[in-house]
C-alpha cells in the first residue's frame, strides 16, 4: 500500500503547488490590506471571484475572435486584473473610506461592513449573470491549446498548469520588487507602520490605501482567471472557500508579512492536497476528501494555539 | 408643533385608519394604518392621546386580522405598534405591559387561528429573536465578533434530532425515538454541550486579537456544516444532506386541557403552533431577563469595559480570558437551546439551515436593531425574518404573476425577464446592503443602546 501511496506523490505535489500558488496570490491581498488598515477584508474573496468570472466571460466572447490561445489568456489575465483591481478600489472608496473618515474606534464596524460588501458582491454578480446569460453556474470555455499535456515520469502536467505556476511566480517576484524597491512600496510600508507619521512625511494615506487595494485586487483578479482556467467551473459563490483558506494561509505565514503570505499559501496548498488524497486511503474510506476543508481549519486553530504570530511573523506588542 | 394640533392629527389619523380597517381590511387600509402608527410615533402629541391611539390601532389590526384578509401587512402593523410602545418616551409602564401582553397573547394568536402562516411567521421571529439576543451577549455586550453562531444552533438542533427520532437506532441498540418528554431534558443537555463547545473553540481564539475570533468562528461554522453533511458514514450519525425526520415533539395533552380550561378549543393543526408560539415567548422572556441581569452584573460591566477598551480593561484587572469565555459560552448556550426548539417545531433538521448565511442573518439582526440594545435586537430579528420569509417571497410571487400575464413596466415586457431572476433568492444582496448602510450611516442601530446613543451624539457634536 505504501508503494501505491508513494507513486501518487509527485502528482499530489503538483496539485498542491497549483492550489498553493492560487492561495498565495489571494493571501497577499489579505495581508497587504491587513498590514495597512488592520482590517480583515472579507470582500477580498469576492474580488477573486470577480476575476474568475471576468476570465470566463473574456474566454466566452473573445475565443472565437482571437485564435491564439496564449494571446487570449494574456488578454483575459489583463482584463481580470483590471476589473478586480477597479472593483477593489471602488469597494474601498464607497464602503471603507467613509468609516475611516468618521473615525470610529470600534473594530467591529469595518469588519461587519466588509462582510456586507462580500454578500453584496456575490449576489450582484449572480444578478448580472442571471440577467445576462440566464444562469450563474458558469463553465470556462476550454481551449485545446491550453489543455495539451506532457507525461513526465510519474506526473501528468498540462500546459495551463505550467502557465499558472510561471505567471504566479512572476507576479510574486514583481510584487516583492514593488514593495521593497520602489517609491510606492516604501510609501505602503510607511503607511502600514504608522499612518499618521507617514502623513506628516508628505505621504497621502488615502491614495496609498487606494493603491494597496488596487494591487491586492489585481493580484486576486489574476489568480481568479488562472483558477477559472485550471478548475473550469465557476459560480458567484466560488470565492468563499479559497478566500477563507487564503486568509488562513496569511495567518499561517504571519499576517501583515508579505513573504509569509506566499509561504503560508504554498504550505496550506500542499497540506490540503495531501490530506485530500491520502485521507480516504489512510482511514479505509471512512473519512473522504470532503474533510480537506476541515483539515485547513484545524491547522488554523492549532496554529493559533501554539504559534499565533505565524510561521514568519514576529510578536507585535499592542500599541496603546 | 402645537400640541393641540398634534393631538388632533394623531386622533384623526387613528380614526380614519380604524374606520378603514373595520370597513375594508386589505392591503391599502393596512398601509394607511401603518402610516398612522408612524404618525403616532413621530408627532409629539400628549401621552394619553398616543396611548389611546395605539390601543385603538391594535384593536383595528386585530379585528382586521380576525376577518382573515390583508394578513401580512396588518401583522406588520401590530409589530409596528409594539415598537412604538417601546420607543415612545413617557408611556406609563402599566399601559406598555397591558397593551404589549394584549398584542402578544391575544392579537397574534387570533391572527394565527385565521391564517396559520402568521403563526409560523410569529414562531420564526421568536426563534430568531431569542438567538439574536444570545448573539447580542457576545457581539453587543462583549464586542466579540462571532461569525459561526449557526454552528451552535446546529449542534443544539442535531442533539435533539438524533435522539428524538429513529436516527439513533442506526448506531446504538434500539429504543429510539425517545419519549417526547425528553425534549425538555435535551434543552438542558444542548445548553451544556454548546457551552462546552463554545469554551473549547474560544480557548485558543479568545487569547488573541478580536479578528482572529471572527475567522476561527467562521471556520467552525463551516466545519460543523461539513460534519453534518458527511457524518452519514462510517457511522450514520446525521443522515447526511437528506437530514433527519421526523423529530419527536413534546406531548401537549396537558396544554390542550389547560387551554380548554380557558375556553380555547384547539384543533390538530393549530395546537402545536400555539404551544410553540407560547413556548418561544416564555423562552424570550427568560433570555431577556438573563440579558438584563447579566448586563447589570459584574460580568456585564466587565464585558462592556472590554468592548470599549480592551487594554484599559486589562489594566483595571479584569481577567480577559475568563470574562470573554463566559460571554462566548453564554451566547452559544442560548443558540443551542433554540436549536432544540427549532428541531422539534419543524420536525425536520438538515445541514441547509446552518450555513454561513444563517450566521450572518443573525448577526444582521443584532447590527440592524442596535448592538447591545434588547428591544433593538428583537426589532432587528422581526424585520429581517419578515423580509426573508415573507416580503421577498411575496415579491417573487407577485413578479411571477406579472411575468405570466406579460405585463410591461416602463416599456419593458416582463415576460422577457430571465427566469433565474427571482427576488426571493437575493437575500444576501439585501442583507449586505443593510449591513453596509447601517455601518456607514447608523452604526448604533435602529434602537440604540443608551451608551451607544450618547457616543453617537458626542461624535456629532465634535464634528
Amino acid at each position: 500500500m505504501l508503494n501505491a501511496l508513494l507513486q501518487l506523490l509527485p502528482q499530489v505535489f503538483l496539485e498542491g503547488l497549483l492550489l498553493g500558488f492560487v492561495y498565495a496570490m489571494i493571501a497577499l491581498g489579505y495581508t497587504m490590506v491587513y498590514g495597512v488598515l488592520e482590517l480583515i477584508n472579507f470582500a477580498h474573496s469576492e474580488i477573486f471571484m470577480i476575476g474568475a468570472v471576468t476570465g470566463v466571460e473574456a474566454f466566452r466572447y473573445l475565443a472565437p475572435v482571437i485564435p491564439n490561445a496564449l494571446l487570449l489568456l494574456l488578454i483575459a489575465l489583463l482584463l481580470g486584473a483590471a476589473v478586480s483591481g477597479a472593483v477593489a478600489v471602488w469597494v474601498e472608496r464607497l464602503a471603507y473610506r467613509p468609516l475611516r473618515k468618521r473615525g470610529t474606534t470600534n473594530r467591529l464596524v469595518p469588519l461587519i461592513t466588509a462582510i456586507g460588501v462580500s454578500f453584496v458582491l456575490q449576489d450582484l454578480v449572480r444578478l448580472i449573470e442571471a440577467i445576462w446569460h440566464n444562469e450563474f453556474f458558469l463553465r470556462m470555455t476550454s481551449l485545446p491549446a491550453l489543455e495539451q499535456s506532457f507525461a513526465l515520469p510519474g506526473v501528468f502536467v498540462q500546459l495551463k498548469s505550467i502557465i499558472l505556476v510561471v505567471v504566479s511566480i512572476l507576479m510574486l517576484l514583481g510584487l516583492s520588487y514593488l514593495v521593497n524597491y520602489t517609491k510606492l512600496g516604501t510609501a505602503i510600508r510607511a503607511v502600514a507602520q504608522d499612518m499618521n507619521t507617514a502623513a506628516l512625511m508628505g505621504i497621502n494615506p488615502d491614495q496609498i490605501i487606494s493603491r494597496t487595494f488596487l494591487i491586492g485586487g489585481a493580484l486576486a483578479g489574476v489568480a481568479g482567471v488562472l483558477f477559472a482556467v485550471q478548475y473550469t467551473t465557476i459560480s458567484p459563490y466560488v470565492g468563499f472557500l479559497p478566500g477563507i483558506k487564503a486568509f488562513t494561509a496569511a495567518v499561517l505565514g504571519g499576517i501583515g508579512n508579505i513573504p509569509g503570505a506566499m509561504v503560508g499559501g504554498l504550505v496550506l496548498g500542499q497540506l490540503e492536497t495531501l490530506a485530500g488524497t491520502y485521507m480516504p486511503t489512510l482511514t479505509n474510506g471512512n473519512f473522504g476528501t470532503e474533510y480537506k476543508d476541515v483539515i485547513a481549519f484545524l491547522i488554523l486553530i492549532l496554529l493559533l494555539l501554539f504559534r499565533p504570530q505565524g510561521l514568519l511573523g514576529q510578536v507585535v506588542k499592542e500599541k496603546v | 408643533m402645537n400640541k393641540n394640533l398634534a393631538n388632533g392629527l394623531v386622533l384623526g389619523a387613528t380614526a380614519v385608519s380604524l374606520l378603514l380597517l373595520l370597513l375594508a381590511p386589505n392591503f391599502l387600509s393596512g398601509l394607511v394604518a401603518i402610516a398612522a402608527v408612524g404618525i403616532v410615533a413621530y408627532l409629539r402629541a400628549s401621552v394619553t392621546v398616543r396611548s389611546l391611539s395605539l390601543a385603538l390601532l391594535t384593536l383595528g389590526f386585530t379585528l382586521g386580522l380576525a376577518r382573515g384578509s390583508g394578513g401580512d401587512l396588518l401583522f406588520i402593523g401590530l409589530l409596528a405598534v409594539l415598537v412604538s410602545l417601546i420607543t415612545i418616551p413617557g408611556i406609563p409602564g402599566w399601559i406598555k405591559g397591558l397593551l404589549g401582553a394584549a398584542i402578544l397573547l391575544l392579537s397574534v394568536p387570533i391572527a394565527g387561528f385565521t391564517n396559520s402562516f402568521l403563526f409560523e411567521l410569529g414562531i420564526q421571529i421568536g426563534i430568531y429573536a431569542a438567538m439574536a439576543l444570545g448573539l447580542n451577549v457576545v457581539v453587543g455586550m462583549a464586542g466579540l465578533l462571532d461569525l459561526g453562531y449557526a454552528a451552535f444552533f446546529a449542534i443544539g438542533a442535531y442533539t435533539w434530532a438524533i435522539f428524538g427520532s429513529p436516527q439513533a437506532n442506526q448506531f446504538t441498540a434500539g429504543g429510539f425515538p425517545l419519549n417526547g418528554n425528553f425534549f425538555y431534558l435535551f434543552m438542558i443537555l444542548a445548553i451544556i454541550t454548546t457551552a462546552i463547545t463554545g469554551v473549547l473553540i474560544g480557548l485558543p481564539a479568545l487569547r488573541l486579537r478580536g479578528d482572529y475570533l471572527a475567522i476561527v468562528t467562521l471556520g467552525l461554522g463551516e466545519v460543523v456544516r461539513v460534519l453534518a453533511n458527511n457524518l452519514d458514514h462510517p457511522v450514520n450519525l446525521t443522515n447526511g444532506p437528506q437530514g433527519i425526520t421526523p423529530v419527536e415533539r413534546p406531548p401537549i395533552d396537558w396544554f390542550r386541557s389547560l387551554m380548554s380550561f380557558f375556553g380555547v378549543h384547539l384543533d390538530a393543526k393549530t395546537d402545536y403552533q400555539l404551544f410553540f408560539y407560547l413556548l418561544v415567548l416564555v423562552v424570550i422572556g427568560i433570555v431577556v431577563a438573563v440579558n438584563v441581569n447579566l448586563g447589570n452584573s459584574r460580568f456585564g460591566r466587565a464585558w462592556v469595559a472590554i468592548r470599549e477598551d480592551e487594554t484599559a480593561a486589562k489594566a483595571m484587572g479584569i481577567p480577559m480570558l475568563g470574562t470573554k469565555l463566559l460571554a462566548f459560552a453564554t451566547g452559544a448556550a442560548f443558540s443551542g437551546a433554540m436549536g432544540v426548539i427549532f428541531a422539534a417545531q419543524r420536525t425536520f433538521v438538515s445541514p441547509e439551515s446552518f450555513t454561513l448565511l444563517a450566521s450572518i442573518t443573525i448577526l444582521g439582526m443584532v447590527v440592524l436593531g442596535g448592538m447591545g440594545s434588547i428591544p433593538g435586537v428583537i426589532l432587528g430579528a422581526a424585520a429581517l425574518t419578515i423580509l426573508n420569509i415573507d416580503l421577498l417571497k411575496s415579491f417573487s410571487e407577485y413578479l411571477n404573476t406579472l411575468r405570466q400575464s406579460g405585463a410591461t413596466v416602463l416599456g419593458f415586457n416582463l415576460a422577457n425577464l430571465p427566469n433565474q431572476f427571482e427576488p426571493a433568492k437575493y437575500e444576501r444582496l439585501v442583507f449586505g446592503i443593510v449591513l453596509i448602510l447601517m455601518m456607514i450611516f447608523r452604526p448604533e442601530g435602529l434602537i440604540p443602546e443608551r451608551r451607544h446613543q450618547l457616543e453617537a451624539e458626542e461624535v456629532k457634536e465634535k464634528s
